[in-house]
């Protein structure tokens, strides 16, 4: 039998109302806008629009500004969003070897052609809090240098000019691609459908199964190839129009991981290949996306699946954490009727217990 | 038309919308209020939505689907009869629209000349300029590696 149980109506929509109240915080502070997030707060963007697996700066702000800065219910609402409109199609794969860098760094190649630009960074900062920004800091106009023409060609065609890296996996130009968000997954995955998850998967999920590579969980031997951020042109091919359409830009960051080689009696040994791409400016999440994407080929490079970050089940049915929130969340709703049975359950096997050892303990006595 | 002068019409096109779609729709309806239009009608009514965007294993290899973008779209159809296509990313209606207006203009023998240095000629050296300043802003980031000699020269 179901039984419902109402009469929390009442209490929801004040529940809502006080965190709306809440949201706003000390009414005498200004008003969060939209564009402040979205130029301020940019990284946070970047984040909720490259695990929301939505790029619109705009609502990824808003749905940074409605869930109070939470991160991952920020994702859910983007999550949400997408929901509600219809698909126009899918846009020709972006072109990252011919991207407008904004930053572009080798830790393989000291002289990489095309120059080792550092662009907006943290690195080398001290990592000291800074107080003058918590007020009115006024910050210099950025330095300008010579343009230079020369070519920033990939590090791994580089590699590849001589042989020494293996090629990317090619299919025929009308091959299907595997889309997640259409067919429910199923395993053994191929790698687009990794590389799909993997590009939405939860940054500290990446970052830890990265990390535990690095630290002997399926070793991989990683070199940061190359790392770029920067803008991609966008063009979809519009049946109405009848030629490839361009949409504008969008910010992309690329890691490519050059991991230890392999070889066989056939073939000369070469390094091996992890990729990470995602929205905006997210180098960490695509570094991490790298390791994980180079570890989860163990199976068809003949290595032993023994790590965690391996294992393609475990990696992909846990990396969502629009997913993960709903199953771990959804503990905290009424669960009344399945806990009274355990609780009924409980207490008989307890007087149980007691009964049994009053018994035993009778009987000790007698005798 | 022949198939090389319509293959070059169709690149002049994409290369306009390639501008518009960078721009904002306040400098687009300013350039386009500033000029006589031909009597026009909305075809497709500006619509929101989104489009696959994929991305390459390895950034050259098999494409893969990267995530989602947002996208508006809108046709306009001139009283000649020609008929402009807008896209852009994002869910502004009214940019769709315009930039299914200026490919309309852009495929009439009236108004291509006068789209292009209005609109589109302005608009593309603002765009330029802007990428100018930010490929300057990151080249000054750019390392220069030196050689320290120690020892005796």
């Amino acid at each position: 039998m179901y039984v419902a149980v109402k009469g929390g109506e009442r209490a929801i929509e004040n529940a809502h109302r006080l965190l709306a109240h809440e949201r706003r915080g000390d009414r005498e502070v200004p008003e969060l806008t939209l564009g402040q997030i979205s130029e301020q707060l940019a990284l946070g963007v970047d984040r909720v629009m490259a695990e929301g697996s939505l790029y619109d700066r705009e609502l990824a702000a808003l749905a940074i500004k409605q869930a109070r800065g939470d991160m991952i219910e920020a994702i859910f609402l983007v999550r949400a969003f997408r929901a509600t409109l219809p698909r126009f199609g899918a846009t020709a794969a972006v072109d990252t070897g011919n991207m407008q860098i904004r930053r572009r760094i080798s830790a393989t190649f000291k002289d990489v052609p095309g120059g080792q630009i550092l662009g907006p960074t943290f690195d080398y900062t001290h990592r000291l809090l800074d107080p003058q920004l918590a007020e009115g800091f006024v910050p210099e106009a950025p330095a300008t240098g010579e343009t230079s023409s020369a070519e920033t060609p990939r590090i791994t065609d580089i590699l590849a000019h001589d042989g020494l890296i293996e090629p990317s996996p090619q299919v025929e130009a009308d091959a299907p691609v595997g889309d997640l968000t259409r067919e429910p997954l199923s395993f053994p995955a191929d790698r687009d459908l990794r590389l799909q998850n993997l590009a939405r998967a939860d940054e500290g999920f990446l970052l830890a199964l990265g990390y535990s590579t690095q630290r002997g969980y399926g070793r991989n031997h990683p070199f940061a190839g190359e790392i770029r951020f920067g803008e991609v042109e966008v063009e979809f091919l519009a049946e109405d129009a009848g030629f490839a359409v361009p949409l504008g830009r969008i910010e992309l960051t690329e890691c490519q991981m050059v991991n230890q080689f392999k070889g066989s009696a056939t073939e000369a040994p070469r390094f091996t290949r992890g990729y990470g791409l995602a929205f905006g400016q997210s180098e960490r999440k695509t570094m991490s996306m790298a390791l994980v994407d180079r570890s989860l080929r163990a199976r068809e490079l003949g290595e032993e699946v023994r790590a965690p970050a391996q294992d393609e089940e475990f990696v992909m049915s846990h990396s969502d954490n629009v997913q993960a929130t709903g199953f771990v969340e959804h503990l905290k709703l009424p669960h009344y009727v399945d806990f009274q049975s355990e609780l009924g359950l409980l207490r008989r096997l307890r007087k149980e217990f007691a009964e049994a050892n009053t018994s035993e303990l009778l009987q000790e006595a007698a005798e | 038309m022949t198939k090389t002068e319509q293959d070059n019409k169709r690149a002049q096109r994409k290369a306009a919308m390639a501008v518009l779609a960078q721009s904002e729709a306040a400098e687009i309806s300013a350039r386009l209020s500033a000029m006589a239009l031909p009597a026009h009608r909305t075809l497709r009514e500006p619509e929101n939505g989104l489009v696959m965007v994929r991305g390459r294993v390895g950034g050259d290899g098999a494409p893969f689907n990267l995530g989602e973008a947002t996208v508006s779209r809108s046709a306009v159809l001139l009283s000649t009869g020609q008929v402009g296509f807008g896209y852009t990313l994002g869910r502004d209606h009214e940019k769709a629209r315009l930039i299914a207006l200026c490919d309309a203009m852009a495929q009439t023998d009236a108004f291509a000349d006068a789209v292009e240095s209005e609109v589109i000629a302005p608009l593309r050296i603002a765009m330029i300029a802007k990428r100018n300043r930010e490929d300057a802003e990151t080249a000054a980031t750019r390392v220069d590696f030196y050689t320290m000699v120690r020892g005796e020269g």
